[in-house]
């Protein structure tokens, strides 16, 4: 899962892209989309008007070096805040980069209508292009098969190295770029214009050229806005009270206040929490499309998991076989080994394995006609070249077969039955010409580590329901013992939209994981739809995120990370506002305590000198944008501890600690400063 | 000492223990349920609905009750305006008191239209008696539309999806006639027994000990006196407010009319838990407002006990307290806590010259109108604190790693646009309005029409203080409180118009603020609690909406609050 990832935070080339990147987003166009740091930018420009008119013999704005160091900490403190945003952009396409580098360029050979085949490069490819592949070829771009089936190696994709099948029709015939064949020959459909791909649109909004500010960020930018516009009319205002009080306040005084009360250190990471939140989703192996899918995921109410492959291990096993009465037990085995022979369903195998290979090589099924399983008639079965008719099947399809042919269908057999069914097994009934033999148990095995998933998503407020085909009666059953809230039995695919649009008419949030045609209306219906990479074409479009790995788990992945994505952003902000204390002891004091001497009393930081304080608040306001980088790229740690906690414990560190740490910090820095002034 | 303190706790904790009935019984009034005086109440409402031709059961959406809410202000502000414009020569003049000037007019008009009641003149030779009963009326239906407000926001806080807001008319004439009047009639009736005049007689002269003969002006006080509590509205029958011996005479009356101001505020809280059937949510706004208001009282009742560090200097003991400014019969405890009791709450009656209180108390009051949301005016507090929940939800929300909710419903950017608009407005009032005053202040200049002189003479001291009392005029003005600092030449064109738009501006704003915020909120989708839900009624939301309140309200005017009493505390001490 990790060979294709880079796990250290920063990495040389990234560092050297970003450090350049933080000069270019220093033009004011691409500034003024956030409006803290655009505001630091014109105090920033100021000051180098002040440095000029100094130079050219203005008096009363103090010493040049005084006011140029100004300037340069406001200056330092743009480039650190367009560093954070460069670097995270560089992570998440250097992380989307190494997904990409797999794909280009690839030779390919595309099927012309008239059947010839033509060698292209895979970039010449378009929608709607037949290629094909044969086993040790690179796929050449992400598309459908068409014709074929094969096995396939998507180790460089998902990282796991087993190989996988993939065939045309049914839901697993999407296939990758990059991707290779390890045997038999495709044909293969291309479903997208070359560069826009979901990778290539992933890309798109890491990079920013695409990328829209989620709705909670665009609260948040409002909110920080306000922060800001009170923060001006604090300090617009602040100029009269001077004058009126006779205590002249030079521009860098008020520049420095000004940029240390508003919410720069929010402000100057906010865009980079969003990027690395999409860049954590990728590393997860989650291709999202929309930033807002990430943030909708930490608010899901609801879950709805498949039962087959999620919460149980993919197939079902023959445990136990039981006669019906007057039935021998061997006889029985016998025909209950005869429908299963030609059967290669894991089903199947399993009640072969189960009677033992020794049963197994005495019966022959030479010359007999195999009868596939159809929805229609839920059985399937043999007949032999004898004439004998040999099925099993769903209980109630077998009991229809043997009461239309004037059998009964035996009482002990109906308990069973039952038996087996509210122990959350699956019971295969077996008819021989029409009649009655007995009851096959199935059962399904739950994966291990899924009830601690199931409480751990309990504690964050999400219910997870089982979606399965089963009666409800074994579903019940799998439902309690994996630790499930709800499930929903018999299921047919509208069923899952039925209970998806319940939801959200109470106002619940629903997330899904789907693989099939059929469950693309349900994809699109649900706040968060994750389309397993292996799904088809169809249920990739209707989602709004893409699992590489088809893991059906990942969505509990999925939701912390929108979980993190929205903790981080609140708990910095807290942070940052929660420093204006300690920046207002120290600014306020040194403004007005040449006119005002008795608000010494107010400088309880007991700062060097006006200057000083001055400089450090400026200067711890500038250095923990990037002190709080990896935070903000990594992501405040989510624990299911429940809302109440994490708010105390959010507040404690973040809230108390914003407030202490600013204290500590600028004394500090003023015991350094105060060495040079 | 000790009789004093004991004397201001009690008020204190009767007050609160009343609120909860009190609390309740208002929830039933806006809830419509059955209450012991409903055959009184019924056919007097039912004959002012008639005649008036208003379908109380008509429920309004927020925009209607918006709409309804300005346009009866509007009528009463012209009403108003003209009656004092010409009081001169209207009936109900005995003392033959002036027209008012059209600044002063318009000034006073606004001022009492919003539950302020900034007064820039004296009641005693400023006023008509019709002016007097028209500014009276003022005082109900002021206070009646600051609860009907908080009614709507209360009603757009049930658990449903609806536009449907009830019916403003039906809330407003209610307030008035179920909870208004009774209360202050409780009240008029004690301070009648305690000896406040009511009467429609002119001035009376009376010849005292020494033998001169003085004119005692007396008028229909009582029952003004009465609604200037229970509405929160402060404006004083005679200039010298709750400090008159005739206003306020007993230690008594002032711990009626302390009561009188609190006990609706504090009800109201009370109130919402009951409506709602959110007692939990209730208490820990209550004990969030409550420690807020403590934070403010304690140091300003310390403080004045201790009486005044320059006065100690020089060798005097005080064994009172700081006792200038302040009336011999109240003492300094509890003028310290009505100080306080007044700017949180927005009555703006006073007790005791605020500008003498220490500098400490004066940084507190004007702190405490900063805030402007613990306990806060009649209904408007809730309003203004509403505004602060919306803030630390959306905040806390976003900490807690969930798209915020407030009761069920979804905090998104129009909201918290609104919420951080409306928390704006009270620093941009108050400190660029100081600002235009300090602007002509430091420059002294000629003001002209404005003012007549140069703008220092307006103060009545130089340095810090002269800018407190600037930053307290227009502080109480945007919180629509009505004190004075005093010491500030207020009644000419600059003061009347300046504080008079801040006036208007600071009330109504941050009534269509919350009440926008609550209609769309009332209009989206419930989303019942899950175990990933932040829950509101806990002890640790309640910090959180203390900080927000703390850094938004307290920091914004740091910096002005140092340059007034911070530096006249750290001065003096």
């Amino acid at each position: 899962m990790t060979n294709n990832k880079s796990n250290s935070l920063f990495e040389s080339k990234q560092v050297k892209d970003a450090l350049v990147q933080s000069f270019v987003k220093l033009n004011p166009k691409v500034m003024f989309k956030n409006p803290v740091m655009f505001t630091v930018e014109i105090g920033t420009a100021i000051m180098f008007a002040v440095c000029i008119a100094i130079l050219f013999g203005a008096q009363e704005q103090g010493s040049f070096v005084y006011n140029f160091i100004v300037f340069l900490i406001l200056l330092a403190t743009l480039l650190f805040a367009n560093f954070a945003e460069a670097i995270a952009e560089a992570r998440g396409k250097a992380q989307a980069d190494s997904l990409r580098k797999t794909r280009e360029e690839t030779p390919a050979r595309q099927l012309l209508p008239n059947g010839d085949i033509k060698n292209i490069s895979s970039s010449a490819l378009k929608k709607g292009d037949v290629f094909v592949c044969e086993a040790g070829d690179l796929i050449a771009t992400d598309g459908e098969i068409i014709e074929g089936l094969a096995t396939i190696d998507e180790s460089a994709i998902t990282g796991e190295s087993a190989p996988v099948i993939r065939e045309a029709g049914g839901d697993k015939s999407s296939v990758t770029g990059g991707t290779k064949v390890l045997s038999d020959k495709i044909k293969v459909i291309v479903t997208n214009e070359p560069g826009e791909s979901f990778l290539d649109k992933m890309i798109a909004l890491v990079e920013g050229a695409s990328r829209q500010k989620t709705p909670n960020e665009i609260a948040l930018t409002i909110l920080l806005a306000a922060f800001t516009l009170i923060f001006v009319i604090v300090c617009v205002t602040l100029k009269p009270f001077a004058d009126y009080a006779n205590a002249p306040i030079t521009i860098a005084a008020f520049i420095s206040l000004f940029v240390c009360l508003i919410p720069t250190t929010i402000g100057g990471l906010l865009s980079a929490i969003g990027i690395a939140g999409m860049d954590r989703a990728l590393r997860a192996n989650v291709i999202t499309k929309s930033g807002k899918a990430v943030e909708t995921a930490g608010d899901i109410d609801v879950l709805l998991l498949d039962k087959t492959g999620t919460i149980t291990i993919g197939n079902r096993k023959a445990t136990s076989l039981y006669a019906t009465k007057g039935i021998s037990q061997e006889d029985f085995i016998q025909s209950a080994v005869l429908s299963s022979l030609a059967d290669d369903t894991p089903e199947g195998k399993s009640i072969v394995e189960l009677a033992g290979l020794e049963v197994a090589q005495k019966l022959s099924i030479e010359g007999a006609t195999l009868i596939k399983f159809t929805a229609e008639t839920r059985t399937s079965g043999v007949v032999l070249k004898d004439g004998t008719n040999i099925r099993k099947g769903a209980q109630d399809a077998a009991k229809n077969i043997a009461l239309q042919a004037g059998n009964v269908f035996p009482e002990d057999t109906a308990q069973k039955v039952i038996e087996i069914s509210s122990n959350g097994g699956t019971p295969l009934v077996v008819i021989k010409n029409d009649q009655i033999q007995g009851v096959i148990e199935l059962q399904d095995i739950i994966k291990t580590g899924m009830k601690e998933r199931f409480e751990r998503l309990r504690k964050m407020g999400v219910k997870t329901v089982m979606v399965t085909g089963d009666n409800p009666l074994t579903a019940k059953f799998i439902a309690e013992k994996a630790g499930v809230d709800d499930f929903i039995a018999e299921a047919k695919p509208e069923d899952k939209m039925n209970y998806i649009k319940n939801e959200q008419q109470n106002g619940k949030l629903v997330a899904m994981m789907g693989d099939g045609t059929n469950d693309a209306p349900a994809l699109a219906q649900a706040d968060v739809g994750v389309a397993m990479n292996s799904g088809t074409q169809a249920a990739k479009e209707a989602g709004n995120m893409v699992d590489l790995d088809n893991d059906p788990t990942k969505l509990i992945e999925i939701i912390e990370i929108g979980k993190q994505l929205l903790m981080t952003r609140g708990t910095l902000t807290t942070f940052s506002i929660a420093n204006d204390v300690a920046k207002y002891f120290a600014i306020v004091p040194a403004l007005f305590i040449a006119a005002i001497p008795a608000l010494q009393g107010l400088n309880i930081m007991n700062l060097h000198s006006p200057e000083s304080a001055i400089l450090s608040a400026v200067i711890f306001n500038a250095i923990i944008i990037p002190i709080l980088i990896p935070l903000a790229l990594r992501g405040v740690d989510y624990k299911p501890i429940g809302a109440e906690a994490i708010l105390k414990r959010n507040l404690l560190i973040y809230g108390l600690g914003g407030l202490i740490v600013p204290f500590i910090g600028i004394k500090l820095i003023d015991l350094v400063v105060a060495i040079f002034i | 000492m000790n009789t004093e303190l004991f004397g201001v706790i009690s008020i204190f904790i009767i007050s609160i223990v009343l609120a909860i009935p009190i609390g309740k019984y208002i929830a039933k009034v806006y809830l419509g349920d059955k209450t012991l005086f409903d055959p009184i109440f019924n056919p007097i409402e039912k004959f002012i609905f008639k005649i008036s031709g208003i379908n109380s059961t008509e429920e309004m959406n927020w925009k209607q009750h918006l709409k309804a809410l300005l346009s009866v202000n509007m009528a009463w502000f012209f009403l108003c305006f003209f009656v004092l414009l010409f009081q001169g020569s209207l009936f109900l003049n005995p003392d033959n008191n002036p027209n008012m000037t059209p600044d002063l007019a318009f000034n006073t008009a606004i001022s009492f239209v919003v539950n302020c009641n900034l007064q820039h003149f004296s009641g005693e030779t400023g006023l008509s008696y019709l002016s007097q009963m028209v500014l009276m009326f003022l005082q109900f239906v002021s206070a009646a539309v600051g609860m009907a407000a908080a009614a709507i926001v209360f009603n757009a806080m049930k658990e449903r999806t609806t536009d449907k807001l009830g019916n403003f008319y039906n809330y407003f004439i209610k307030s008035c006639t179920r909870i208004l009047l009774p209360l202050s009639a409780i009240v008029a009736v004690a301070l009648l027994f305690s000896g406040t005049p009511m009467t429609f007689e002119e001035k009376d002269t009376i010849t005292t000990l020494q033998g001169d003969s003085v004119q005692v002006s007396r008028g229909p006080a009582a029952v003004f006196i009465a609604i200037k509590h229970i509405g929160t509205n402060g404006g004083g029958f005679f200039g010298a407010n709750s400090a008159h011996p005739l206003e306020n005479p007993t230690y008594f009356t002032n711990a009626v009319e302390l009561w009188a101001q609190l006990i609706i505020p504090f009800a109201m809280i009370f109130a919402l838990g009951f409506y709602l059937k959110k007692r939990k949510l209730s208490y820990i706004i209550f004990g969030v407002m409550t420690i807020g208001f403590l934070l403010l009282v304690i140091p300003t009742v310390i403080t004045e006990l201790n009486g005044n560090p320059a006065i100690e200097k020089m060798g005097i003991a005080q064994t009172t307290g700081a006792m200038e400014g302040k009336e011999v019969r109240f003492g300094p405890a509890i003028s310290g806590f009505w100080s306080i009791a007044t700017t949180v709450i927005s009555t703006g009656s006073v007790n005791s010259m605020h500008d003498s209180s220490m500098p400490m108390s004066g940084a507190m009051q004007l702190l405490a109108m900063m805030v402007n949301a613990f306990y806060g005016g009649c209904g408007v507090g809730w309003l203004n604190f509403y505004i602060f929940i919306i803030l630390a939800v959306f905040i806390s929300g976003l900490m807690v790693g969930r798209t915020p909710e407030f009761v069920g419903k979804k905090i998104e950017a129009r909201e918290v646009k609104i919420a951080a608009f409306i928390a704006i407005l009270h620093p941009l009032l108050i400190l660029s309005g100081t600002a235009l005053a300090s602007y002509f202040a430091a420059n002294d200049t000629a003001m002209g029409y404005w003012f007549n002189g140069n703008a220092t003479d307006w103060l009545n001291n130089p340095g810090n203080h002269g800018f407190s009392e600037m930053l307290y005029e227009f502080t109480s003005s945007a919180a629509n409180n009505g004190s004075g600092f005093e010491g500030l030449g207020d009644n000419n064109p600059f003061w009347n118009i300046t504080t008079g738009i801040v006036l208007l501006l600071g009330r109504f704003l941050p009534i269509i603020g919350p009440l926008a915020i609550a209609g769309l909120l009332a209009n989206k989708k419930y989303i019942p609690e899950s175990a990933g839900t932040l829950k509101t009624d806990t002890p640790i939301f309640g910090v959180m909406v203390f900080a927000v309140i703390a850094i938004i309200a307290a920091l914004s005017f740091f910096p002005a609050l140092a340059l007034g009493p911070l530096a006249e505390y750290f001065t003096l001490k």
